[in-house]
């Protein structure tokens, strides 16, 4: 009955996406018409063939197959995204890279969105995904509510709108919103997936087996609902035809801008702080094998990040048109926001005290301590830019480029890193990882990376403020624009090498986690670690 | 619990009794120095918002006792500079053009001014060097070969309405007949030309194809580029004798300005800039070395 009904659905559909295709009134909508209908198709496909055979589901396992599919996907994304960050950087470095045969495609300004997205979205949103998934189940010692269908749905819902997303910024059908960028049609897939995605997280804490839940459950459901309002609100558009990508927003002006950096600023706030700090409470207490440091601390500053956080968002509109006292609160609410984001850090790091030498031992946890020590620095430079007086040297300039990577890099890529070299050999039933040696490599290559990259463009983001304010006695600017991309030559080209570390630092991951599954021996006949405990 | 156990010293505070897939938490106190630092900052947050606009409210918002505005603040800055500079812009505009090299202060102000204004207005073509940029037709601004010329005045002029404009009646104008794409000459005769013009600019040429083209060149070109190539500053036709080229002296560069002509446009800047600031313009470029 069910089949049938998916079938029906599935081929409705792919008929209207054909149809959305002929009628399509640019290239980039025509795309992502033609991707719906294939994806609707191949699912079709795939739901025919098993009409009327039994689905077996051992409810004794935990859903763990979505979880080793995101456990690959979340390393494939973040190849894709940190290879295109090296293009463009080497395209900021060489201008001669935007190549006239791809104006229009390959060039920076299609590929920024490109690199951005295929970062936050494909990778860190995979990897929430997944370890949502993971987590929750382990925590709350249940399957995932909703069956088998609704996480299938979620996950690959969420893949085909980074897949959407992708074609459609190449071809040029951003709504032009910095992270936000998806066109109307886009969006709302995103909104029908979220709204799975939280009834998943829901269902599966409301029937949970463990009296309380867990500290990074309460991280996780703070993420997946306030990007549901914020992705609500700043999407909200005017189709200029149900067959075309553009948009008008309903909002305009600084209006419209602040409702873009209320979004953008908890876009980083909640998928990128607190969606990996529900991460990080579960993973970095497991590897280390020790309780959590604190239980007050971290109620204390889960309440204080999650109210505070959401008023940050002016800082990003210092000295335009936005009102002075929007502007006064978002730098207040920012600075208070230093030591509540510093509750994450001590809660991760004081977790291992008593376990100290494990530093030495185990590069996994290493990785691990090193993402919460870039989360550390980057909430305390993210205050210190958002005072006004700084914030009038380093707005514009690449400061902000080298403060955003320093949290994405060390902060979000390096806690990804750590789950993936926790999850894959208990995913696959294996013994342990392929090799410690390329993971020490891994860690090194990729904090000397982000060393690089940080430190250079500290440098070029100050001298750029610098030399933009520089004035002579009459008040006339002395350096004109050109002089400062000049200036900054070196320096991008060190940012370049940077991402190259980070970028091969990743690969040497995907070659060892690929090996941990081919080479590694079984653990164990039965893997233990998928067992849902028995009542 | 299927999953292993953590472990524990005995010695430690203890846990919250909680435990989720083998993690514990213990029960340790929130560090004294994190609690403290935050409720500085809060006491902070609290005075400076009283200090500094902040509140919204039912009619307006709270202005701070402190009475800072950043608009304010740079209008006041803005104000000062003005006033500053008051007396030497009346003096720039009210001189004579040629005269203001003459008074070592109002020369350094303008020269300045008009770095200032070349750098945010004119460098995105003519580079922020001056030196144009050959293969697009941007002039180069530092030799002393002029298309409609290098004197004070002619640059004034230049620079207040432009080049082909077609928003200023006064901009300068000029347009070269397409020889190839409109039929005027044949492909042979371009071909003979091109050689001629590589010829007159002492360049590497076919001879017999040279000498074929005088004819054309006199027939055609010789009325805006002068008998021997010598150029016409009034309608802005080019010197073809010497080694300054706009659009490159190959003979791919000269056989395609021929046959397509070009048609430069520089916008008018009248209007936009005030008459100081093109005075000031006027006069830097007049003062990196070519100026007559």
């Amino acid at each position: 009955m069910w089949d049938y009904l998916k079938l029906i659905v599935l081929g409705a559909i792919a008929v209207l996406a054909a149809i959305a295709a002929n009628y399509a009134r640019d290239l980039a909508f025509m795309l992502n018409a033609i991707e719906v209908m294939v994806v609707a198709t191949i699912a079709f496909l795939w739901v025919l063939r098993g009409v009327g055979e039994p689905k077996r589901v051992n409810q004794g396992e935990y859903n763990d197959g979505l979880i080793r599919w995101g456990v690959f996907l979340t390393t494939f994304w973040g190849i894709v995204g940190f290879l295109v960050g090296v293009v463009i950087a080497a395209q900021l470095a060489w201008p001669w890279l935007n190549f006239e045969a791809l104006q229009g495609v390959g060039n920076f300004g299609r590929l920024r969105p490109l690199h951005t997205s295929a970062v936050i979205f494909a990778f860190c949103g995979t990897a929430l995904i997944t370890s949502a998934f993971y987590v929750v189940q382990r925590t709350c010692a249940v399957r995932l509510w909703g069956g088998s269908a609704l996480p299938n749905f979620v996950f690959w819902g969420w893949q085909l709108v980074i897949l959407l997303a992708a074609t459609s910024y190449v071809f040029g059908g951003s709504q032009g919103k910095e992270y936000a960028e998806p066109a109307w049609h886009i969006d709302i897939l995103i909104t029908v997936v979220w709204v799975g995605f939280l009834a998943i997280f829901a269902g599966t804490i409301m029937k949970r087996r463990e009296p309380h839940i867990y500290v990074a459950n309460w991280f996780y459901l703070a993420f997946i609902i306030t990007i549901a309002m914020l992705h609500l609100v700043n999407n909200m558009a005017v189709p200029v035809s149900f067959f075309g990508s553009a948009s008008v927003q309903v909002t305009s002006g600084v209006q419209d801008a602040m409702i873009q950096w209320w979004y953008g600023h908890n876009a980083v706030g909640f998928f990128l702080t607190a969606g990996f700090l529900g991460m990080m409470y579960y993973f970095v207490p497991k590897q280390a094998e020790r309780p959590v440091y604190s239980y007050k601390l971290s109620i204390i500053h889960f309440w204080a990040i999650i109210f505070l956080y959401i008023w940050a968002g002016p800082h990003h509109l210092h000295y335009t048109a936005l009102p002075e006292w929007a502007s006064t609160l978002g730098m207040v609410f920012s600075i208070i926001l230093w030591m509540p984001s510093w509750g994450g850090m001590i809660n991760g790091l004081m977790t291992l005290s008593g376990a100290w030498d494990k530093l030495r031992t185990d590069p996994v946890i290493r990785m691990m301590v090193a993402a919460v020590a870039f989360y550390g620095m980057a909430t305390f430079e993210g205050p210190m830019m958002s005072i006004k007086a700084v914030n009038s040297l380093s707005h514009y300039t690449d400061w902000t480029i080298g403060h955003v990577h320093s949290g994405a890099l060390g902060w979000n890529g390096l806690i990804t890193f750590g789950l993936l070299y926790y999850l894959t050999p208990r995913l696959w039933n294996r013994a342990g990882l392929y090799s410690l040696r390329l993971v020490n490599w891994h860690f090194w290559l990729a904090t000397i990376g982000i060393v690089l990259y940080a430190a250079s463009m500290w440098v070029t983001g100050i001298m750029e403020g610098l030399m933009w304010r520089e004035v002579d006695a009459n008040g006339f600017l002395v350096n004109a624009f050109a002089d400062t991309v000049a200036a900054k030559y070196p320096m991008n080209v060190v940012r370049t090498l940077g991402g190259l570390m980070f970028l091969s630092g990743a690969l040497i991951m995907a070659y060892n986690l690929w090996m941990t599954v081919k080479a590694q021996p079984a653990k164990a006949a039965v893997n233990a670690n998928d067992l849902v405990p028995a009542a | 619990m299927c999953a292993k156990k953590v472990t524990k010293p005995p010695h430690e505070v203890p846990t919250t009794g909680h435990e989720w897939d083998g993690i514990q938490e213990y029960d340790n106190p929130m560090p004294r120095w994190w609690v403290w630092i935050f409720y500085a900052t809060i006491i902070w947050g609290i005075g400076y918002t009283v200090a500094y606009p902040a509140w919204p409210w039912l009619n307006g918002v709270t202005q701070g006792v402190l009475g800072y505005n950043a608009r304010e603040a740079v209008a006041a800055d803005i104000a000062q500079m003005d006033a500053t500079n008051a007396a030497v812009k009346t003096q720039l505009v009210s001189v004579d053009l040629n005269a203001i090299g003459e008074d070592e202060a109002l020369a350094s102000y303008a020269s300045r001014a008009g770095a200032a204004v070349f750098k945010t207005t004119c460098a995105q073509c003519h580079g922020a060097g001056a030196a144009g940029v050959q293969s697009l037709g941007y002039p180069n601004l530092l030799d002393d070969d002029w298309l409609w010329g290098g004197s004070m005045e002619e640059i004034h002029q230049t620079v207040a309405h432009g080049i082909r404009s077609t928003t200023d009646a006064e901009s300068r104008y000029s347009e070269m007949p397409k020889f190839g794409t409109d039929g005027l000459l044949e492909k042979a005769q371009i071909a003979e030309v091109v050689e001629y013009v590589l010829q007159i600019s002492g360049q590497e040429h076919d001879a017999a194809l040279a000498s074929a083209g005088g004819t054309v060149y006199a027939d055609n070109c010789s009325a805006c580029h002068g008998a021997a190539g010598e150029g016409d500053r009034s309608q802005g036709a080019p010197k073809l004798t010497d080694a300054v080229w706009l659009y490159g002296n190959s003979r791919e560069a000269i056989n395609d300005s021929v046959s397509k002509a070009r048609f430069g446009v520089m916008p008018e800047w009248a209007g936009r800039l005030t008459e100081d600031q093109i005075r000031a313009v006027s006069f830097y470029v007049h003062s990196l070395g070519g100026g007559e």
